[in-house]
Order: structure tokens, then C-alpha cells, then sequence
């Protein structure tokens, strides 16, 4: 064999033993092998780790009351808070989240999700021009959440929303983008 | 035996060990060609430098800073007003942060224009690209721990970019938050991101870098009609040493020691004049009146997503990052032998100035963002009085209507006001009272319309008002399908009287 060759000539040392080889080879193969199922065990924990956000199951998001029927009064736009259903105990202020409360005539209601259609900006609601502006790249909606100028590419996100026992309910819990509106 | 003799066997006996002298030799001693002890070859070390006083600096803030989504505004306020030189600590990093990104732009465009990425450095190139890259990463990391209304809502910026990808959209943005909305884990995200995972890899392709500017060697000054060949540069670049090369220390350092202790003393001012940024407002979601920006380096991305057509912005958004970056690592290919210098290298000189002037440009127009409503204005903003001297009831109100509609948040009038839309000082010379109604009613592409929201009294007020908007020695505009005298009548009953009182 020319390696076994080139080593006798470099190091000047003798070949190892013909029947050495097969068994160096076989601990080399032995020993990738044993670390490839060890990377492997180590790995797939890892990942799972790390991959636990990277899921799209709708599972973060379920009913939250906003307060009673009476705080909204009728044909006004007013803001309300609540507090994300999915949280973590460090999250601090960042748990609270606002949205936008449209209420028509009697019973029917248009909640719209703060962030704009654009790049998610906090739109802003102007009770006197009924609109709604965003104070980054200049978007505008009207007071049905419909895209009125400027550069979103849609109306406002609409939060699904229901009434129960004189509370008014969403559905929400995710921050809303364009593939996942709320 | 004496003190020194003692003192030199045991300096002969380390060095022996731990190969000091060789190492030594083989790095700061190495040999480079006289030329590249020049002014322009300072912005590497510099950029260097700003690393390591980043690397200090952040250890000392870490020692404070919370990194949890409930706590990390106080902390920061805690650094800022009751840790001892908190503040002289931020404001360090904060500017050795800006320092770092300009003077490593300017190494990437000194390399650029010296041809320094043409053969045999292309890896040294792809290396220092990746280092861009991971210095911007730390540059937008930073700002997010900076968690103010600013930061929370840079990152919702980031995430609505993020969602607009097909298909994969919800779920990167959840990778990208750690969890359904902007909150705890989000910043701690970031936070490992910009203390271990980042800094680590460029602590790693530093020394690639380093390791390749051995290997190759640096670039020697170029000289106008030398061009470089693959057969024959290494050899010519050998013999260019051998004939005039000096050890990179002492003799080649002293511009780059002299640069780096300018830097850092102008970090030094910077941070004790300026002092540190921010936090600005608490990151409460709720408190929506902001107006988020981005900082000093990313206001350019600002305008460009401002002012890019609607229909292009998603394409644009998920592909120009790849292709900008497709083409940085591209450059060494695309070129790769010839000519270095740049007084032979129009092409490149030029697209270096037109980069530079439309980034330039857009950083301009970040800093008063044009493209942005001025939320505020309705209430802030005044009218100036020689726009409602000696107007009638009926042209005063409709003054008042334009501050009340919040039509001034997009529109100036005598400079006040929002730049959105354009000024109306003139509107009265461009358009009829008739088609300053449509306007209103209807809006346009860029504007709202406002047919639902004003009465026909508040309108017939408001374009009374605007139809008074025009110099006095201007002719406001008619409808030439009408006889003038009539329109002026019908639209501009008090015409005369304000062409008369708006006399200087």
C-alpha cells in the first residue's frame, strides 16, 4: 500500500502489521459511530428546546373578557386592555395589550387589533376626522377598519368577538400579521 | 549571578515554553509591504478597537442590566441614575456601537476601492462581509435591549416583516418572538442573540480574518496599470516584500495606533458630552402614543419602507436583503483579477458614491420622516395669524375645522403641520372651490376620504377657508368652463376683501 509506503520512508518507522490495520480502521469506524448516536441524543432534546415557539397550532389564542357592555358605549370608538392569555411570569407591562372597540348600533361591535396592517405599528384613533392613524409610515383606515389611505395593504385586523352575560368577549392572544390575521 | 541575569533566564525559560518570540514573529512581527503603512489602511484595527471597548463595556453593563421583559426599563433607568458612571457605561457602548458601524463601513469601502478583495483574499472579503452582517445583527440586537416603546415596537416592525413570508410567516414570527406576542421571551431571545451567540461568532470570524490577513498577506497600496494575475501575484507580492517589506510592528503600526487612540478618545467625548440614549417611554403596549424609530443606521430602511409602491413592498421586503447580500459576497467573484486601483476603477468608484448618496438620502429623510403624520399637530400646531386676518365667521371656522379634522396632522399651512400630503399654502392658485370639495369628499390614493366625516356646513367652511390659501398677488385658480366673474362670486364670495387684507 503507497500510505504504508510513505510512512516507512517519513517516519521512518516501521510498517504497522498488516493485521493491525483492519482493527485501527475498525475503532476509527466504531468511534464516528458512537458519537454520531450520542450527537443524535443530544441533539433531538436540543432542538425540541429550541423549536418549542416554532409551532402554528392556534393553540395560544382563546376567549378574553373585555369588561362589560356598558364601558362601551354605543356608536364610539373607545381602546380596552387586557391581558394576553399566554404569558410568562417575567413579562411585565408587555403582557398588557390593547385593541380598539367599535361599538354601532345596539349589540354589534368591531374590535380591531392595534397594530397596522403595514409593519404593525400602534394605529391611533381620532375621534374628531373618524380615523384611524398610524404614526410610522403614514397609513390611514376608517372607522369600519377599512384601509383608507397610505401604505397597508389591508384594513385593520378584526378580532372575533361575542357577548356573554353582559360581558363582551375576544378572540385573541397572538400579535396579528398579515399570514396570521387575529 | 545578578538580578537581570536571573530576570532574562527566567524571560528565556517562559518564552521557551509558551513560544512568546514566535508567535510573536509569526503575527504582529510579520512582514507587509511598506505601502500598507498607509492613512488608509487604519479602519481595520479601528473597527477592532470599538469591538473590544464593546466587549469591556457590555461585560460592565451586564453586571446591572435585567434581561427580562418586566424589569429591564428599570434597570436601564437604574444605570442611568443611580449606579455609579451607569450612564458613562451606556453611553460608551452606545457610541462605541455608532463608531464601530461607521468605521467599518468605511473599511469596507476603503477595501472595496483598493481592490483588496481581488485575488488571493476573496475568503478574507466573504469573512469581512459576514462580519458586516453580524455587526448590523448586533447594532438592531442592542437596540431591542434598549427596551423602551422604541425597541417594543422595532421588534413588532420586525415580526410584521417576518409575517409577510408565504406559508412560513406565523410560524418564523413565533420563532422569532419566542412565544405568540412581544414579551418575555422575546427579549431574552435578543438578549442571547447580542451577549453570546453573536459576539461569539464574531469573536470566531475575527480571528479567521486576522488568520487569512497573515496567510495572504495585506494588501499592498495599488498602483494605477498593475494588474494582478493568479499566475504570477504571488510571486511579485513576495519579491515586493523581500525588496521593501517591514515588520508590521514597529514599523508599519504607528498610523493605526495614532487612529485608534483618536477613535478612542472620541468615543471617550462623545459619551461624557452626549451622554447615553434613551430608554425612551416605558415598553407598555398600551401606551400607544409613540412615534417609533429606528436608530442612526437603520433610518435609511425606515425611508425605504415608507416610500416604496405599495404592490412591490412584500417582494421587495423577503428578497432584497438576499440579493444585497448575494451581491457583497458576489463582489470578489465578479471581479477578480486586473486592475486594483481605483483611479482606474470608475465603475466602482462611482457605484460607491451612488450607494453612499442614496443611503445618505434616506438617513436624511429618516430624521424628519416626511412620510409620517404629525400626530399631534391638530393640537400643537398653531395657524399662522395672517391666515385668518381679516377672513369672514364663516372662513375662521373652517380654519377651525382644518385643525379639527386633524387635516393639519398631514397638511402644513405657513409651515406648521404635517408633511404627508403637501403643504396648502397656494391650494386656493391649483384648485377650484368645486374641486377643492371633491377632494375633501372624496379623498385620493394617498388621502382619506372624508365624505362621512364632515357635515355640508363644515365642508362648504373648510374649502372657504383653503380658498382663501394663496398669495395675494396670485390669482386663485377658476373654472374656465364658467364665466370668471360668476365663479368668483359663487365660490369666492369674499375675494375681494381678503386679496385686499392680505397685503403686507
Amino acid at each position: 500500500m503507497a500510505v504504508k509506503e510513505l510512512d516507512t520512508k517519513i517516519q521512518g518507522i516501521p510498517a504497522p502489521l498488516a493485521k493491525e490495520m483492519p482493527r485501527r480502521s475498525f475503532l476509527l469506524k466504531l468511534g464516528f459511530l458512537l458519537n454520531g448516536v450520542a450527537a443524535t441524543m443530544v441533539s433531538v432534546p436540543l432542538l425540541g428546546y429550541l423549536l418549542s415557539a416554532f409551532r402554528n397550532d392556534g393553540g395560544f389564542t382563546s376567549w378574553i373578557a373585555l369588561g362589560s357592555l356598558n364601558s362601551f358605549p354605543e356608536n364610539q370608538t373607545r381602546m380596552a386592555k387586557f391581558s394576553n392569555p399566554y404569558t410568562r411570569p417575567w413579562d411585565g407591562q408587555t403582557a398588557d395589550i390593547p385593541c380598539w372597540v367599535r361599538r354601532m348600533d345596539g349589540d354589534k361591535f368591531q374590535i380591531f387589533a392595534i397594530n397596522c396592517t403595514h409593519l404593525g405599528c400602534p394605529v391611533r384613533w381620532f375621534q374628531e376626522s373618524h380615523l384611524f392613524m398610524c404614526p410610522c409610515h403614514g397609513g390611514a383606515f376608517y372607522e369600519d377598519g377599512s384601509h383608507a389611505s397610505g401604505p397597508p395593504p389591508r384594513g385593520l385586523y378584526e378580532y372575533k368577538y361575542k357577548i356573554e352575560n353582559g360581558q363582551l368577549w375576544i378572540h385573541g392572544g397572538q400579535l396579528p400579521t398579515l399570514n396570521q390575521p387575529a | 549571578m545578578n538580578m537581570i541575569e536571573r530576570l532574562r533566564k527566567v524571560a528565556i525559560w517562559i518564552d521557551d515554553r509558551v513560544y512568546i518570540s514566535k508567535i510573536f514573529a509569526a503575527t504582529a512581527g510579520h512582514t507587509v509591504p511598506r505601502t500598507s503603512g498607509s492613512w488608509f489602511y487604519v479602519f481595520g484595527s479601528g473597527t477592532l478597537l470599538c469591538f473590544m471597548i464593546q466587549i469591556v463595556t457590555g461585560i460592565c453593563l451586564a453586571l446591572v442590566y435585567v434581561p427580562s421583559a418586566g424589569q429591564a426599563y428599570t434597570s436601564l433607568e437604574y444605570l442611568n441614575y443611580q449606579q455609579q458612571l451607569g450612564w458613562f457605561l451606556r453611553a460608551m457602548h452606545n457610541w462605541g456601537s455608532n463608531f464601530m458601524v461607521a468605521i467599518m463601513l468605511a473599511h469596507l469601502i476603503q477595501v472595496f476601492l483598493f481592490g483588496a478583495f481581488k485575488y488571493p483574499r476573496e475568503m478574507t472579503w466573504i469573512s469581512g462581509v459576514v462580519l458586516l452582517l453580524c455587526t448590523l445583527g448586533m447594532a438592531f440586537t442592542g437596540q431591542v435591549l434598549r427596551f423602551d416603546q422604541d425597541a417594543y415596537w422595532g421588534l413588532g416592525i420586525g415580526a410584521a416583516m417576518a409575517g409577510r413570508v408565504p406559508f412560513m410567516g406565523p410560524a418564523i414570527v413565533h420563532m422569532m418572538l419566542g412565544g405568540p406576542i412581544i414579551a418575555g421571551e422575546t427579549l431574552s431571545r435578543f438578549f442571547t442573540l447580542h451577549v453570546f451567540v453573536i459576539p461569539g461568532s464574531i469573536l470566531a470570524i475575527v480571528s479567521l480574518h486576522l488568520r487569512l490577513v497573515l496567510a495572504k498577506g495585506i494588501n499592498e497600496y495599488p498602483v494605477p496599470g498593475k494588474l494582478v494575475k493568479k499566475e504570477t501575484y504571488a510571486e511579485e507580492y513576495e519579491a515586493e516584500l523581500k525588496k521593501s517589506g517591514v515588520p508590521f510592528f514597529p514599523k508599519a503600526i504607528s498610523k493605526d495606533l495614532i487612529f485608534s487612540g483618536l477613535v478612542l478618545l472620541a468615543i471617550v467625548f462623545c459619551a461624557a458630552y452626549f451622554g447615553p440614549e434613551g430608554p425612551h417611554g416605558i415598553p407598555d403596549p398600551t401606551q400607544i402614543n409613540t412615534a417609533p424609530k429606528p436608530d442612526f443606521f437603520f433610518l435609511w430602511l425606515y425611508g425605504v419602507l415608507s416610500l416604496m409602491p405599495d404592490y412591490m413592498e412584500t417582494v421587495v421586503m423577503l428578497t432584497a436583503p438576499f440579493i444585497v447580500i448575494g451581491i457583497l459576497f458576489a463582489v470578489p467573484f465578479i471581479s477578480n483579477t486586473g486592475e486594483k486601483s481605483p483611479r482606474r476603477r470608475p465603475v466602482a468608484v462611482l457605484s460607491v458614491l451612488l450607494i453612499l448618496i442614496v443611503l445618505g438620502a434616506f438617513n436624511y429623510l429618516g430624521t424628519y420622516a416626511p412620510w409620517s403624520p404629525k400626530m399631534e399637530a391638530w393640537t400643537s400646531a398653531a395657524t399662522p395669524t395672517n391666515y385668518l386676518e381679516g377672513r369672514s365667521p364663516l372662513e375662521r371656522q373652517g380654519a377651525l375645522v382644518f385643525h379639527n379634522k386633524q387635516c393639519i396632522n398631514c397638511h402644513s399651512v405657513g409651515g406648521e403641520g404635517g408633511l404627508r400630503g403637501p403643504a396648502l399654502d397656494g391650494v386656493a392658485t391649483r384648485l377650484t372651490g368645486d374641486q377643492l370639495v371633491r377632494q375633501v369628499i372624496q379623498g385620493s390614493g394617498n388621502m382619506p376620504a372624508y365624505g362621512k366625516n364632515l357635515s355640508p356646513p363644515e365642508v362648504a367652511a373648510l374649502v372657504a377657508f383653503m380658498s382663501t390659501l394663496h398669495k395675494p398677488t396670485e390669482v386663485p385658480a377658476h373654472d374656465s368652463s364658467r364665466p370668471t366673474q360668476a365663479s368668483t362670486e359663487n365660490m369666492q364670495p369674499n375675494a375681494t376683501t381678503q386679496m385686499a387684507s392680505t397685503k403686507p
